[in-house]
């Protein structure tokens, strides 16, 4: 039972890593691949703001760095699950789609519907995105040489 | 001491107006957009958003379009918009060791692990003027090299490893993490007070105050250890949800000072540390940040502190360029009354001085 828990917790989170990545429109538009089950809002999208925290030389104890815009909604299903979506930004509509797909994570008929048509494509974009950002960045790697003072 | 005056509304109404306009500049021109000051103005959006103190790169973009391009203008208006907010709570501390690095030089090794990566810097360029961003210069496309999955540890850490370098302070059991947004500053201050300080601090001030460690007020010999620049995830224990959320990433640049040795009779001699981070792709302003952090850690190193740069008092109390602005431009408010009985005041002295000085005849002539 706890591992089950801690697998869809897991899995929630997971789904949520790519969301937050994603553009309202992208998640709207992959939603409109299947009938949407019944759903109402829970909590109106909301903006506020998160302080941000680092560590003391990266790896020390935690201090404030400064704050961030956060949008949260939270929106429950006719079937009960109850989803939360969390973003950077001010985006409320994206905070209400993120919440709306951590419903759908959760139920047993849409969970892995909103995988395979919302989340694993999203996720496919998110690394195409990163992949390319990492290899114009390898491009920039270099080797320096130390030279004996005086030579070159 | 400021008193207020009535009137003048009409005037100011026009001289806003006016502003509008002069901010518009000659309409012929095309309008500028957010996604034009997000993209092509990226660095100064990263600056107002640090010293803003708030993330959010269409806000601060805003802010400069509004303040004409004057980034401490801009940082002010950013400080007063989070002030309209709730805040939910407070992230889990980032982990910049997981950067998705778009940068990162370190000048005390050139092997390291995951390697010496320059990204997109200003750092070998010749610094001449270059026309062609006249007439809408297009870019070739970066190049591209097969991306590493190698990890990229920094640099301290693998100092850390045999001990050469002090490592981080923790956190001491059930300490909270001091908020100079929520409590008034008391000196002395605690690191985490002091680098929220410096993180939102002027870049111009801490950019002075670590040069002048530099030229020996408060020299600590630094070498640039690490600097790193790029994506870190943000994750947000919300209450509702029950566990760690994922936020989103966000940009960051971190600077890892490495400093001349302490040690003791007990205790065998290290590198010691400062330490930098701030918003967005902002190196200058962590070296300086890092520079200072270490200076301020004088009286901790049992090390003499003579120089401005280790005097936290005065550092933190002058750091912060939107107080410091709001008292230095106060002074062209309308001083009327106070100048008025400074004025009486010095008439009054005036006509003493005279008297005294009255040639010797007057005062018999008076006697």
């Amino acid at each position: 039972m706890v591992t089950q828990h801690n697998n869809q917790q897991a899995q929630r989170q997971a789904a949520m890593a790519v969301l937050a990545h994603a553009e309202a429109g992208e998640i709207a538009a992959r939603l409109r691949n299947f009938a949407l089950p019944p759903h109402q809002d829970l909590r109106a999208p909301e903006n506020g703001l998160v302080m941000l925290r680092g560590r003391v030389g990266g790896d020390g104890a935690p201090f404030n760095l400064g704050e961030a815009t956060v949008s949260r909604a939270a929106v429950r299903l006719a079937s009960g699950e109850v989803g939360f979506g969390y973003t950077l930004g001010r985006d409320g509509e994206k905070a209400r789609l993120i919440a709306l797909c951590d419903a759908l994570v959760q139920s047993r008929d849409f969970g892995g519907l909103v995988e395979r048509d919302v989340i694993a494509p999203l996720r496919e974009q998110l690394m195409i995105r990163r992949k390319q950002a990492a290899e114009e960045t390898a491009a920039t790697k270099v080797d320096f040489y130390t030279m004996v003072r005086g030579e070159g | 001491m400021y008193v207020a005056v009535k009137g003048g509304e009409r005037a100011i109404e026009n001289a806003h107006r006016l502003l509008a306009n002069a901010r518009r500049g000659d309409q012929s021109v095309a309008d500028i957009t957010l996604d034009q000051i997000s993209e092509q103005l990226g660095l100064a959006v990263d600056r107002v958003m640090s010293e803003g103190s708030l993330y959010d790169r269409e806000l601060a973009a805003l802010a400069i379009k509004q303040a004409r391009g004057d980034l401490i203008e801009a940082i002010f208006l950013v400080r007063a918009f989070r002030a309209t907010l709730p805040r939910f709570g407070a992230s889990e501390p980032v982990d910049t060791g997981a950067m998705r690095v778009q940068r990162r030089v370190s000048s005390t090794f050139k092997d390291i692990p995951g390697g010496q990566i320059l990204g997109p810097t200003f750092d070998y360029t010749h610094r001449l003027l270059d026309p062609s961003l006249a007439e809408g210069f297009v870019p070739e496309a970066p190049a591209t090299a097969e991306a590493s999955t190698a990890p990229t540890p920094r640099v301290t850490d693998i100092l850390g490893r045999d001990g050469l370098i002090e490592p981080s302070p923790q956190a001491e059991d059930g300490a909270g993490v001091g908020d100079l947004t929520r409590e008034p500053l008391n000196f002395p201050a605690n690191r985490d007070l002091r680098l929220q300080n410096l993180a939102r601090g002027d870049e111009g001030f801490l950019l002075a105050m670590g040069y002048s460690t530099q030229r020996g007020y408060g020299r600590n010999h630094p070498f640039a250890g690490e600097i790193r620049f790029g994506e870190v995830e943000v994750e947000f224990a919300a209450e509702d949800v029950g566990f760690a959320v994922p936020l989103g990433s966000i940009e960051l640049t971190e600077c890892q000072m490495v400093n001349q040795f302490k040690g003791s009779a007990t205790e065998a001699p290290c590198f010691t540390r400062g330490y930098g981070l701030a918003f967005g792709q902002s190196e200058r302003k962590t070296m300086s940040m890092a520079l200072v952090d270490r200076a301020l850690r004088a009286r901790e190193l049992g090390e003499e502190a003579i120089a401005p740069a280790q005097d936290e008092e005065f550092v933190m109390s002058h750091s912060d360029n939107v107080q410091a602005t709001g008292f230095v431009e106060h002074l062209k408010l309308p001083h009327y009354v106070d100048f008025q009985s400074e004025l009486g005041l010095l008439r009054k002295l005036r006509k003493e001085f005279a008297e005294a000085n009255a040639p010797d005849a007057m005062k018999e002539a008076a006697e």
